[in-house]
C-alpha cells in the first residue's frame, strides 16, 4: 500500500495536471485517466449523500479546487443521530478489551493507508510534506494510546468506597450516551482523532461534524473505520457548514453531551443556551483559548484521560453486608 | 414477621398475628403514643439574623428582612437579612480577597480548619438537629441521626484531602478553581451546605453560598461555627435571599464555580447562566427513581426500604423512590404489606421523637403536593392514605400511595417532591429495566432481590447514578452522589466530589 502514495485524492489533481504537460511534451502514449474519490457522508455504516443533494467545494490552502463534499442537512444531522442512539448501547456493552481491541485496530488500517492521509492532510491543511507526516504517525499514535486506557479508565477512576456503615459500595464509569463532537476546524485528522478516540474508548456512540473547510481527511478517516470492526453507527460523520448543524446537534433532545471544541467562536453561546435545555453536558475550549493555536502534535497536552472522562458518568452501586 | 403465602393478599382481620397490625384498610393505629417532645430550649434563635459575610455578621444593604417560618406551627422563628445585588457582589469580593491567601496556606493547617469546624458540629449537633428540625419540618430523629452526623463526617472526610491533594490525582496538579457560588434547597439544608463547602475549602477555594431562603437558620448557625473555629474571614460567606440573588450568584463573572442542587427547572436556567464562560458547574438535579421489588426479594425487608425510599423526610429527597415497581405475581402481596405499614406511620410534631413524617417545608410545597396527588386521583390511579389523624396547625400531608397508575400518569412522571408513592407493576426484568429508564430524570434506583446476578445485571442496566441494592437512601461523605442524564452532571462526596472543586493542570 506505501507505494501507491499516489492515489491520494486531493494531491491527485495537481499531479494529473503535471503528467498531462508532460505527456503532452513528450508526445508520450496517452496517460490513464485517474479515478477520482466522491467524498460521502458515514452515517450507519455506510456512505449516503447528503438527503439535501447539497455539496460545497472545498479547496486547498491556495484556494485551488479539491473536492466537493456533501453539504449535511439538518434531516441527515437528525438520522445520524437516530442510528447512533440505536448503536449506543451495543457498543458500550462491549467489553473494555474488546472496545480497546477495535481502537487499536484503527491505528492497523491507518498505517497501511499512511501515505494516503499524508498527501490528504498535506493538501487540506496546506503544509508541507513532512509536517503532513508527522500529523498522520501521531494520529495513528493517538488511537493506540487511546485504545490502552479502554480497560484502565474503570480502575483508574472508579473507587470502592469505604462508608462508615455495613455495606459494600463501588463506583464505576460508564459511557454517557451519545456525544455529539464539533471536530476542531484546522486540525483536519489529529485535532479529530484527538476528540474522537477518548469519547468512543469510554464507550460512546458519536455523530461528528468535520472541519467545514477541511474536512475530506475526516472522510478518508470514515473509510478506515468502516473496515475495523468500529460498528455501524457507532461514529457517524457528517460534512457541512457550521452555522446549520452546530445548533441542531447542541439542541438535539437525544444527544446527551456535546464536544464543542472546534465550534466557532460566534456558535458557542448559541449552542451551549440549547444544551442547557437537557442539561447536556459540555466540553469546550477555555474562551482564553484559540483554536487554530492548539499545538495538537503536544502529546502532554492532547493525550488526557480528562478528555475520556469528560464523557464518562459515575455510577455509585450499595449494597448491604450481613443481612 | 408474617406468615402469608406469595400471592395472596393480606386482609385486615382480628385473628391475625400479633406481628401484623391488620391495618391495611386504613384504620388508625389502635392505640396512643405518648408525646416524647425533644426540647427545643437547647437552641437560642435570635429575632434577627444578618448576612455573613467577611467573618462577620452583616446587616442587608438597605436593612431588609424576611421571615423564616416553622412549617409545623406556620409562626416566625426569625427575621433573616434580605440580601440584594450588591451584598452578592460585596460577598465576593471578600470571597476573592480571601481566597488566594486560603489556597496558598499549607494543606495540613487548611485540614487543621475543616477538622476543627467538624468536631465542632459534632459538639453542637443537638443544637444543630433542633434547628434544622425547626425550619424544615423534619423529623427529629432523621436530623439527630442522619442529616447531622453526616454533615460532621463531611468534613471530616474532605479535611484529610486539603494536604493529600497530590496523591488525589495521578500525573496532574490540583490546584483550586477560586471563587466558588453555591446555591442549596430547603430539603437537607446543613447537609447540603456541607457537600458544598467542605470539598470546595479543603481544595483551596473561597465560597459564597445562598441557602434556600425557607430553610436559612442551620446555615447562619453555621457562621457562628466557622467564627469559633477561627476560619479565616471570607473563605465562607453566606447571603440569604429570594431565588433572584442565586441567579445573579450563579451569573456573576467574578466567580469561577457554580454549584447547584435543585430542581431541574431551575438547573437549566443555572446552566445557561453560564454558558459561554470558562465557569466549572454541576448540578444535581430532580429525580424520579424507581425502586424495583422482584418476585424473590426479601419482602420484609423491602417494605421497609420501600417506606424508608419514599416517606424519608416527607418525600422531599431528590433521589426518593417515588415510583415502586413490583413484580406481578408479589403485587398484591406486598401492596397489602405497605398498606399496613403506612398505617403505623405517626405524622406530627417534628420535634417528637417518635414521629416518621414531619411537616412539609412550605404552603407552596404543600399545595404542589395536593395538586399533584388531585392529578392522580383524576387520572384514575387508586388512592390510599392512612387514616392517622393530622395536627390542626402547620402543613402536613398524609403518606399516600397509589396502585393502579400508568407510566402516563402525571405522578408516575413528574417529581412530587412529597411523601407521595405511585405503584407500578412489571412481569419481566427487561420491562422493569424499560420502565425504569423510561424518564428524563437519572438520579437512583432501588433493586430488591436476594440473586445477586440479577442485582449486578440490574444495576448495570439502571440510568441512574447511585443504585441501592437491598436498601435505599443511604449515603456517606466517601461515596458519590449524583444524577445521569436530566438529574445533573458532577458528583457530590468522595474523590469524585473533590474532582468538582479542582483544575488539573500538568505536573
Amino acid at each position: 500500500m506505501p507505494s501507491r502514495a499516489r492515489s491520494a485524492a486531493p494531491a491527485r489533481a495537481a499531479a494529473s495536471r503535471a503528467v498531462a504537460r508532460d505527456a503532452q511534451a513528450d508526445a508520450a502514449p496517452a496517460p490513464r485517466i485517474e479515478v477520482r474519490k466522491t467524498y460521502k457522508l458515514y452515517v450507519g455504516g455506510q456512505f449516503p449523500r447528503s438527503e439535501s443533494g447539497r455539496s460545497y467545494l472545498i479547496r486547498d490552502a491556495d484556494g485551488a479546487a479539491l473536492a466537493n463534499a456533501c453539504r449535511a442537512s439538518r434531516k441527515d444531522l437528525r438520522d445520524a443521530v437516530r442510528v447512533a442512539r440505536k448503536a449506543a448501547d451495543g457498543w458500550a456493552d462491549r467489553t473494555a478489551m474488546n472496545r480497546g481491541q477495535i481502537l487499536y485496530r484503527v491505528a492497523e488500517l491507518m498505517e497501511g493507508r499512511r501515505d494516503q492521509f499524508v498527501a490528504e492532510v498535506a493538501a487540506a491543511e496546506g503544509c508541507p510534506t513532512d509536517r503532513a507526516a508527522s500529523l498522520v504517525d501521531r494520529s495513528i499514535d493517538r488511537w493506540v494510546w487511546y485504545a490502552g486506557w479502554a480497560d484502565k479508565i474503570a480502575q483508574v477512576l472508579g473507587s470502592s468506597n469505604p462508608v462508615a456503615a455495613p455495606y459494600f459500595d463501588f463506583t464505576i464509569p460508564e459511557p454517557t450516551g451519545l456525544i455529539g463532537i464539533v471536530a476542531p476546524e484546522t486540525s483536519s485528522l489529529l485535532g479529530l482523532v484527538s476528540r474522537l478516540a477518548p469519547v468512543l474508548v469510554g464507550g460512546n456512540a458519536t455523530v461528528v461534524l468535520a472541519s467545514e473547510t477541511r474536512p475530506l481527511p475526516a472522510i478518508t478517516l470514515t473509510e478506515v473505520l468502516a473496515t475495523s470492526d468500529v460498528p455501524a453507527g457507532v461514529v457517524n460523520v457528517l460534512t457541512g457548514l457550521r452555522r446549520e448543524l452546530v445548533p441542531v446537534l447542541a439542541s438535539h433532545g437525544d444527544v446527551d453531551g456535546i464536544d464543542l471544541w472546534g465550534a466557532p467562536d460566534e456558535l458557542v453561546v448559541e449552542a451551549e443556551l440549547a444544551a442547557a435545555e437537557t442539561i447536556k453536558r459540555v466540553a469546550h475550549r477555555r474562551t482564553t483559548q484559540r483554536e487554530a493555536r492548539f499545538d495538537w502534535l503536544d502529546d502532554r497536552a492532547a493525550e488526557r484521560p480528562e478528555w475520556i472522562a469528560t464523557f464518562l458518568e459515575m455510577k455509585t452501586v450499595w449494597h448491604p453486608i450481613g443481612v | 414477621m408474617t406468615t402469608e403465602t406469595p400471592g395472596r393478599a393480606l386482609t385486615p382481620s382480628a385473628g391475625r398475628a400479633p406481628s401484623s397490625w391488620g391495618l391495611g384498610d386504613g384504620q388508625a393505629i389502635p392505640w396512643e403514643y405518648a408525646p416524647a417532645p425533644e426540647a427545643r430550649d437547647i437552641v437560642r434563635i435570635k429575632d434577627r439574623y444578618g448576612l455573613f459575610i467577611g467573618g462577620r455578621e452583616v446587616p442587608a444593604t438597605g436593612g431588609e428582612t424576611f421571615l423564616t417560618v416553622d412549617p409545623s406551627t406556620e409562626e416566625p422563628l426569625a427575621a433573616v437579612a434580605k440580601a440584594v445585588p450588591a451584598d452578592v457582589d460585596r460577598a465576593i469580593r471578600s470571597a476573592r480577597r480571601a481566597q488566594r491567601r486560603w489556597a496558598s496556606l499549607a494543606g495540613k493547617e487548611r485540614a487543621k480548619y475543616l477538622f476543627r469546624i467538624a468536631r465542632i458540629l459534632q459538639e453542637r449537633s443537638r443544637e444543630f438537629a433542633v434547628l434544622e428540625s425547626m425550619d424544615t419540618g423534619k423529623p427529629i430523629k432523621e436530623s439527630r441521626d442522619v442529616d447531622i452526623p453526616l454533615v460532621a463526617a463531611h468534613f471530616w472526610y474532605y479535611a484529610g484531602w486539603a494536604d493529600k491533594l497530590e496523591y488525589a490525582f495521578p500525573g496532574r496538579v490540583a490546584r483550586p478553581l477560586g471563587v466558588a457560588g453555591q446555591i442549596i434547597p430547603w430539603n437537607f439544608p446543613l447537609l447540603m451546605l456541607a457537600w458544598k463547602i467542605a470539598p470546595a475549602i479543603a481544595a483551596g477555594n473561597t465560597v459564597v453560598l445562598k441557602p434556600a431562603s425557607t430553610t436559612p437558620l442551620t446555615a447562619l448557625l453555621f457562621a457562628d461555627v466557622c467564627r469559633q473555629a477561627d476560619l479565616p474571614p471570607g473563605v465562607v460567606n453566606i447571603v440569604t435571599g429570594p431565588g433572584s440573588i442565586g441567579a445573579h450568584l450563579a451569573s456573576h463573572p467574578r466567580i469561577d464555580k457554580v454549584a447547584f442542587t435543585g430542581s431541574t427547572e431551575v438547573g437549566r436556567t443555572i446552566q445557561r447562566a453560564v454558558a459561554g464562560t470558562d465557569k466549572a458547574l454541576t448540578l444535581e438535579l430532580g429525580g424520579k427513581a424507581a425502586n424495583i421489588v422482584f418476585e424473590d426479594a426479601a419482602l420484609d425487608q423491602a417494605v421497609e426500604g420501600i417506606v424508608n425510599g419514599i416517606y424519608f423526610n416527607q418525600g422531599e429527597v431528590c433521589c426518593a423512590g417515588s415510583r415502586l415497581l413490583v413484580q406481578e405475581s408479589i403485587a398484591d402481596l406486598l401492596v397489602a404489606k405497605l398498606k399496613d405499614r403506612l398505617s403505623t406511620l405517626r405524622v406530627g410534631d417534628p420535634l417528637d421523637k417518635n414521629t416518621d413524617v414531619g411537616a412539609i417545608n412550605s404552603k407552596q410545597q404543600l399545595e404542589r403536593i395536593t395538586e399533584l396527588v388531585q392529578s392522580g386521583v383524576d387520572e384514575g390511579a387508586e388512592l390510599f392514605q392512612p387514616a392517622c389523624e393530622l395536627p390542626d396547625r402547620g402543613w402536613f400531608f398524609r403518606p399516600t400511595m397509589f396502585t393502579n397508575v400508568a407510566l402516563s400518569h402525571r405522578i408516575a412522571r413528574e417529581e412530587i417532591f412529597g411523601p407521595v408513592l405511585s405503584v407500578l407493576t412489571f412481569r419481566t426484568p427487561d420491562e422493569a429495566v424499560e420502565t425504569a429508564n423510561n424518564t428524563a430524570y437519572g438520579l437512583s434506583a432501588g433493586i430488591w432481590t436476594e440473586k445477586g446476578s440479577r442485582i449486578l445485571d440490574m444495576a448495570r442496566r439502571m440510568k441512574a447514578g447511585v443504585v441501592w441494592a437491598n436498601t435505599f437512601n443511604k449515603f456517606d461523605p466517601t461515596s458519590p452522589f449524583g444524577g445521569y442524564k436530566e438529574s445533573g452532571f458532577g458528583r457530590e462526596g468522595g474523590l469524585h466530589g473533590l474532582l468538582a472543586y479542582v483544575r488539573l493542570e500538568d505536573r
